[in-house]
């Protein structure tokens, strides 16, 4: 029970943690209250499913900015995209990015955007590491034997 | 002896005599004879003689005198009777002729005479006219002169050419040695050389403009010969010997542009002269003619009117800067007010969305929790954590309201609600507060007062919050008494407010509320200040009231657009006061509600906590979007099937399907269109699914365009499972759902 309770403790504290931060904001607590016995690994689901959708929208929007004539539209309509998926997710920081990215479209400011690609890329490279780390947190939990905690 | 006839010549010893008598009469006969000829021969000559008669018997006589001069040469010695006959007959001719001319010579010298004496006067009638041609010439090249120096004058506007050209034509036209202008300084006190024909740095000179002589230019408009020695024609170190030329000066009034009302110039008002001096040359005698004074005298008037054409000119140059100066500076703010707005917009914008969004994960985690198991006490602290955020949560939509009232795009929410209710909950509201302060609250509902009316509900009770509020807040102790009732048609015409004009019809009736305290009061000084926004009363202020003076400024404004009147009686500080209000609120059976565009909001009874079975239809391009949602449906049971495309779409729905989920704001799908389509599907309401739009933002626009296409409800994403639920419940009940996030 001491394992269970310190990794639990360490749980609390890193989605604290994440929640500070602004990784995560409420909806991700949202997804989690829909996981039950039918969907048991519904957030990892979703979770990865985001992850692969993210990586085909960077890559366009990567070789829509790099042409000689950026359509600017296009790149609009994958950060909103790209935008949509954050929100329902409940990433808070790559949801603002994501703002910014679509003001600097509208603006067609071409280095604003580059600047924004990038900043999305090391979000996504950030947030994809801490849900690892909290997923790997849960896993031990439930190896060890106690029960996922309800995020508050 | 008979006597003889003969004379015997004496041949005294004057036979000399004799001869001289003889020799001279010869030549006198000569000169006789030849005086004729010289005279025929010298009329011949000449073209004009009238007298030929007088001359012809002035010959005839001359002849004859010769003729008898030389007949007297045979008488000398001893001649003949015929001699002596011949002689006779000369003689007598002679006689005759002379008497004849004699006579005529009496008419005929005068004439002569005469003639003389008028050729003396033609010929001075030619040099008279001469001179004067001559002046005329003169005259005549003056005016040329004066032509050509007032085009040079007036064809330029710029003041320094104009006057250098006037000095240096003048200085050619007159042949002067030295001209000048002297420009009355700012002061008039003085005048100022400011340009001369030949002395190249001018500035600086300056003389009193009272001097006598200058007076005297400057009181008559000729110009006027003036000493040489004068302080303003001492232009140059004389050197000694010369002798200065004549000076002569004019004044040249200075225009001012007021001035061109009057008609006849220049005899103005106008008190500025400048003066103009001209020289003419140091020791050649000349002297100033008439023609060339009025030559001077109208240059100085043209130069006048110029200079004031240079003026207006000038004058105009300088206010067309000047307003366009003023131009580039009001664009540059009205750009920087334009600037403003839209970053106070945006800001709003951002606030908006950062503020709404921790309101509703308190206001959804609390509901939550309220759903856990909870103690007694937990569940009372967790209700009153929901009922502060959602008062909050009300608040920060109000202070971003108050921006959406002062840009005039507030719109109030009109629906049936319950009158009566509304009291009672505002009166349970404040109960605990006012206890506490241990104030006594009545609430007085009139008989009459309708139970049900139609109109904004959510802002009428935070009119009557803040207002009651205020009083409970500025009241240390005594009672409150709230009235409400129905205002009759003759106490409204009591009311004489500016912006307030009472309507009476079927359809609508006034509310009246009356809010008494018996707490500090208010200044009526101060009365007029209450509703201004952010000025807090001063004896209020201290209270450390903690607002931010901006309850009564919204309350007026809500009233005023429900087109009510808001007011606040008090006698003085320490009397207590009474905040009123009016509002106009609509009968609910008597109105029309088709001209509203939103359509009535019932109060759901219950809610469901899970609809199993329930065949629901998500449409949304976002992979992740489309997971959650449907995750979320199917948590509270529902069977949900998801498409990502309008075809997809178009092909799977069916008469099964009774809500449908689909997302508006994809670009290139438009969800619009796809309304309209289902509707012309599925023409029978009860067929037709509920159609709900799913929408990254809320607005007016996107409501509105919701509404025209026929969706039945909009809905803010992401969705907390709360939200889900009630959104199916309203929606499975009315068939309705337009709410704002």
């Amino acid at each position: 029970m001491d394992a269970v309770a310190q990794w639990r403790n360490q749980w609390f504290d890193y989605t604290h943690y994440l929640r500070r931060e602004g990784f995560l904001d409420d909806q991700f607590a949202q997804l989690k209250k829909l996981q039950d016995e039918n969907s048991p690994d519904f957030v990892v689901e979703v979770v990865s499913l985001f992850f692969q959708d993210s990586e085909k929208l960077l890559n366009n929007m990567a070789r829509a900015l790099e042409q000689n004539v950026v359509d600017f539209k296009q790149v609009d309509a994958c950060v909103h995209q790209f935008k949509g998926s954050s929100a329902w997710i409940g990433a808070m920081r790559l949801k603002n990015v994501c703002i910014n990215f679509r003001n600097y479209c509208e603006a067609q400011n071409l280095e604003g955007c580059l600047g924004c690609l990038q900043q999305v890329r090391q979000e996504c490279l950030a947030l994809k590491n801490n849900l690892e780390n909290l997923f790997r947190l849960e896993q031990q939990i439930v190896a060890a034997g106690g029960s996922i905690p309800v995020m508050e | 002896m008979e006597a003889c006839n003969c004379i015997e010549p004496q041949w005294p010893a004057d036979e000399l005599l004799m001869k001289y008598q003889y020799i001279s009469d010869f030549f006198i006969a000569l000169a006789y004879f030849s005086i004729p000829l010289e005279l025929i021969y010298f009329v011949k000559k000449s073209a004009v003689f009238p007298y030929r008669w007088v001359l012809v018997q002035f010959g005839a006589f001359i002849v004859l005198c010769g003729a008898t001069h030389l007949i007297n040469l045979w008488t000398f010695n001893m001649h003949s009777r015929t001699v002596a006959l011949v002689m006779t007959t000369a003689k007598v001719l002679t006689a005759v002729v002379s008497c004849a001319t004699a006579l005529m010579l009496v008419h005929i010298i005068p004439d002569l005479l005469s003639v003389k004496t008028r050729e003396l006067f033609l010929k001075n009638k030619a040099a008279e006219l001469d001179r004067e041609m001559g002046l005329i010439r003169t005259q005549e090249e003056t005016g040329r002169h004066v032509r050509m120096l007032t085009h040079e004058i007036r064809s330029t506007l710029d003041r320094h050419t104009i006057l250098k050209t006037t000095l240096v034509e003048l200085g050619r036209t007159l042949a002067l040695e030295e001209c000048a202008l002297w420009m009355p300084t700012r002061t008039a006190l003085e005048l100022q050389l400011s340009y001369t024909l030949h002395q190249q740095n001018p500035v600086g000179h300056t003389v009193p403009i009272h001097l006598p002589v200058i007076n005297q230019v400057f009181s008559s408009n000729h110009a006027v010969k003036i000493s040489p020695n004068s302080p303003v024609a001492r232009l140059r170190p004389r050197a000694g010997k010369h002798m200065p030329g004549e000076v002569v000066a004019v004044r040249v009034p200075l225009l001012h542009l007021s001035n061109f009302q009057i008609n006849d110039w220049p005899e103005l008002s106008t008190k500025r002269y400048a003066l103009m001096v001209l020289m003419l040359p140091s020791d050649s005698a000349r002297q100033w003619h008439m023609h060339e004074l009025e030559l001077v005298e109208v240059v100085a008037d043209q130069v006048a009117v110029a200079l004031s054409h240079a003026a207006i000119l000038e004058e105009s140059r300088r206010a067309r800067d000047l307003l366009m100066e003023q131009n580039i500076a009001l664009d540059l703010a009205r750009r920087e007010a334009e600037t403003a707005i839209c970053a106070r917009n945006d800001f709003l914008a951002v606030m908006n969305h950062e503020m709404r969004t921790p309101m509703h994960a308190i206001i959804a985690l609390s509901s939550l929790l309220q759903e856990t198991e909870l103690t007694p006490e937990q569940r009372l602290m967790v209700e009153t954590i929901l009922k502060s955020s959602n008062l909050l949560a009300t608040l920060i939509n109000d202070v971003l309201d108050l921006s959406r009232l002062e840009d005039g795009s507030l719109q109030l929410d009109i629906a049936t609600f319950n009158l009566h209710s509304v009291f009672i909950e505002v009166h349970n509201l404040i109960k605990p507060i006012a206890s506490v302060k241990k104030l006594s609250v009545t609430l007085n509902l009139a008989a009459d007062l309708p139970v049900y009316a139609i109109g904004d509900e959510k802002r009428l009770m935070q009119t009557i919050l803040n207002v009651v509020g205020n009083a409970v807040k500025f009241s240390k102790e005594g009672s409150i008494w709230i009235t409400v009732f129905v205002a009759k048609s003759e106490s409204l015409r009591d009311f004489h407010a500016a912006d307030f004009f009472p309507v009476q019809s079927d359809n609508h009736f006034y509310l009246r509320v009356q809010v008494k305290d018996s707490g500090s009061g208010i200044n009526p000084q101060d009365l007029p200040k209450l509703f201004t926004k952010f000025a807090q009363n001063q004896s209020l202020a201290t209270r450390n009231s903690g607002g931010s003076g901006l309850g009564l400024a919204i309350c007026k404004r809500f009233v005023n657009l429900m087109e009510g009147h808001i007011w606040i009686e008090s006698e003085g500080l320490g009397k207590g006061c009474t905040a009123n209000f009016i509002v106009k609120l609509g009968y609910p059976e008597r109105s029309n509600e088709s001209k509203l565009p939103f359509l009535p909001k019932m109060r759901a009874t219950h809610v469901q906590t899970n609809f199993p079975g329930l065949k629901v239809l998500v449409m949304d391009d976002n992979g992740v979007s489309r997971s959650v949602t449907k995750g979320l449906l199917e948590h509270l049971g529902c069977d949900v099937t998801t498409v990502s495309s309008t075809d997809e779409f178009l092909q799977v729905i069916s008469q099964e399907h009774k809500v449908v989920f689909m997302d508006v704001c994809v670009p290139g799908i438009d969800g619009y269109e796809l309304a309209v389509q289902i509707h012309e599907k599925f023409t029978k309401r009860h067929e037709r699914p509920v159609l709900v739009a799913l929408t990254g933002n809320i607005n007016k626009m996107t409501k509105e365009s919701c509404m025209r296409v026929g969706m039945d409800g909009v809905i803010l994403k992401p969705v907390s499972v709360e939200k889900m639920r009630s959104v199916l419940s309203e929606l499975l009940e009315h068939r309705v759902l337009f709410e704002a996030m």
